[in-house]
């Protein structure tokens, strides 16, 4: 905090940094599974399948997605990453199934040509929007918040701003760029039904359409989203990352992962689509196996990484530890993604070191990870004896701290006592 | 303006099979829409050359995203009328609501009488002329693009502007935080001249010489990022040089700032 307040007085600018909110906080290893028992039998850990497959947009979309895994990547754009770091996202996600996702700033052909299942994001700034690209799209994601920035618009400074990445956003190149916050046509629940009912008009209802909110309160707005017509409700906890914000928006905006995700829960439920036409994806520091079927037992459908996603394919990577001194920090604690000084070319548009990412290797790192996390949540799935990941429950769980306990919903751990509930 | 081609009674069929009929048609085809009674939606997505009347008033995003041929209504639209529209011709005889053109990337949109809060908003290229008068926050955060208003516009116009230029006959009630009038130079004048031509009727009478423009002063393009600490080294290497009768200024300042980053190094180890 001394330094804060020294760098503040030199600069006479807030920070502004990349990555999620760090500060202590509940989350979801403040849970655990209680596994099988007595009254409950495991299935065979190498032996008996457990699916891991969800469907979006079954009930509206003539094509709906269909994932193999409940692994997600989130959106993230050309221009706060570089052109190789978004095909080696698309690379993984595509080798193990799954979804990527663009971000503020449009659609590269690289990323089109690279990922099996690519997710439109559709953003307030609406930059490099073009409706030939909505129509390539599998999915479209109307953004109306994110996690590390709920109320808050994209920021990408100057630095990032080169002459390709100005062209797609029509913006003077150099500029720093704070995108808007709000949606330019329209400005609320009523007026994004009428929204969604124009994508789909334009798509020719082809393509399931999924709405983002950051986790602010997620009850209302996942049951707005859900009278709005979407097929899925992205929720973004306060840990979800960004490339570049302010720090006192993401250390001070919005709720955590845990806490948000019962109550999307709650508001799918009340309303019967829960785990049947409107799915709920949940994202905001996931980073395991573990946090995964944590989110699922609790309700959520899929899990969305983003930061973990980056570091899969390379970044904070300690090869680069030289460099990273050199930048006045260390691999591991690297967050200036604003910077576009990555050493590992990731968050960067610097030609020199984008091409020190390999595609293909760094593809190939994630579909791993993301293998890794399927696993690890099959493992855990099986130990509560459940023959699909979607199967598992809060009952699975308990809690090991009063405040996830009530955040979550869910016991504390040897007790009955769900704090909070009548 | 009459027309032949297929006709679509809204009060009969559904927008859905309107517009999938025009995404399904071939370029040079004709479309007339009657009793559109506000519907949403109306026309929108169109990707071929080809024209389409709307006989009435209609509801949200008319015309959205357009991409070829040109979109006529003969009546009143509601919110974000050919919003994100790429290029081709939109015109409406009435009036339009709220972010009319919104993030407009190419094209002509032309409304013949009034439009209401942030035309133009987020605006990207297009070109929009404007019979009457603009509501408020029009062209806000506008990035290209010409917004020619034959009337007035109201408070804030142009707020955040960045590239885009905005042309106004009549009163400005006030400018939104950087944007600034400029100069009407020759270029300008062509293209207020080219812009009236192609918005046709609602522009007879009306003159270049009457318009005065606005745009952004770009003074927010880039952050603006104070450095007291090099201040402070300077004035350390000042007061070396006084002492030491030295005669090495940039030296001096070069090693105070090395001093500086080393103890900011030392600083970054600790906090880690």
């Amino acid at each position: 905090m001394i330094a804060e307040i020294r760098r503040a007085a030199n600069t006479g600018i807030y920070r502004i940094r990349g990555w999620g909110a760090k500060r202590r906080m509940p989350t979801l290893d403040d849970l655990v599974f209680l596994g099988a028992s007595m009254s409950r039998y495991p299935l065979e850990g190498y032996r008996e399948a457990c699916g891991t497959d969800v469907v979006i947009g079954e009930d509206r979309a003539q094509r709906p997605v269909r994932l193999q895994i409940p692994v997600t990547i989130a959106g993230m754009s050309f221009g706060s990453l570089s052109a190789q770091a978004k095909e080696a996202l698309g690379r993984g996600a595509s080798a193990a199934g799954t979804s990527t996702t663009t971000g503020d700033g449009g659609m590269t052909m690289e990323e089109r040509e690279h990922s099996s299942v690519l997710v439109y994001q559709y953003l307030p700034s609406r930059y490099g929007m073009n409706p030939d690209h909505l129509r390539m799209a599998d999915a479209i994601e109307v953004v109306v918040g994110q996690g590390a920035k709920p109320g808050g618009g994209g920021m990408l400074l100057g630095q990032k701003i080169t002459e390709r990445v100005a062209e797609m956003r029509t913006l003077p190149t150099g500029i720093d760029q704070r995108s808007a916050c709000r949606h330019p046509d329209w400005t609320g629940p009523d007026d994004l039904e009428i929204k969604i009912g124009e994508l789909r008009e334009i798509t020719d209802w082809q393509v399931p359409i999924c709405v983002k909110v950051g986790a602010a309160r997620p009850y209302y707005d996942t049951a707005l989203a859900v009278k709005a017509g979407a097929d899925a409700v992205v929720v973004d906890g306060m840990q979800g990352g960004t490339a570049a914000t302010q720090d006192v928006f993401i250390e001070h905006v919005g709720i955590p992962t845990i806490a948000a995700i019962p109550e999307a829960v709650r508001a799918l439920r009340e309303l019967g689509v829960h785990r049947r036409e409107v799915k709920l994806i949940a994202a905001g520091g996931f980073r395991s196996g573990a946090d995964v079927a944590k989110a699922l037992a609790l309700g959520a459908d899929a899990a969305s990484i983003g930061t973990a996603a980056l570091i899969a394919i390379g970044d904070n990577d300690p090869a680069y530890e030289s460099e990273y001194r050199e930048l006045g920090t260390s691999a591991g604690y690297w967050e200036d993604f604003q910077a576009g000084t990555d050493p590992a070319g990731i968050t960067t548009q610097d030609p020199e070191l984008s091409a020190r990412l390999d595609p293909v290797l760094a593809g190939r790192r994630l579909a791993n990870y993301l293998q890794v996390l399927t696993i690890e949540t099959q493992i855990l799935a099986r130990a509560n004896g459940k023959s699909h990941v979607l199967n598992l429950e809060p009952e699975d769980l308990a809690a090991l701290t009063v405040e996830a306990a009530a955040m979550a919903n869910v016991p504390l751990a040897g007790t009955n006592w769900v704090p909070g509930a009548d | 303006m009459s027309m032949s081609g297929r006709i679509f009674d809204l009060a009969e069929v559904s927008g859905r099979e309107l517009n999938q009929a025009l995404h399904d048609a071939a370029g040079g085809e004709s479309f007339e829409v009657v009793n559109p009674r506000g519907a949403h939606a109306v026309a929108c997505g169109i990707t071929a050359d080809i024209d389409v009347v709307v006989r009435g008033s209609v509801g949200y995003y008319c015309a959205g995203m357009h991409q070829q041929g040109r979109v006529r209504v003969e009546g009143n639209a509601s919110t974000g009328l050919a919003e994100n529209i790429m290029s081709g011709e939109v015109y409406i005889t009435g009036n339009a609501t709220m972010s009319a053109g919104a993030t407009g990337c190419g094209g002509l949109l032309v409304v013949g009488g009034n439009s209401g809060a942030r035309c133009g908003i987020s605006m990207k290229g297009v070109d929009i002329v404007v019979g009457g008068n603009v509501g408020h926050m029009s062209a806000f955060m506008a990035q290209a693009g010409n917004l020619v208003v034959c009337g007035d516009a109201a408070a804030d116009l142009g707020d955040s502007i960045y590239e885009a230029q905005i042309f106004v006959r009549g009163d400005v009630e006030s400018l939104g935080a950087d944007c600034v009038e400029k100069e009407m130079r020759r270029e300008h004048l062509d293209t207020v001249s080219r812009l009236l031509g192609a918005a046709g009727p609602i522009a007879r009478g009306v003159f270049a010489e009457d318009f005065r423009r606005y745009g952004s002063a770009r003074r927010f393009y880039n952050f603006t990022i104070d450095d007291v600490d090099a201040l402070a080294a300077e004035a350390r290497a000042e007061r070396w040089n006084a002492s030491s009768g030295g005669v090495y200024g940039a030296e001096a300042v070069a090693e105070a700032q090395r001093e500086r980053r080393a103890e900011l190094a030392e600083f970054l180890d600790d906090e880690q």
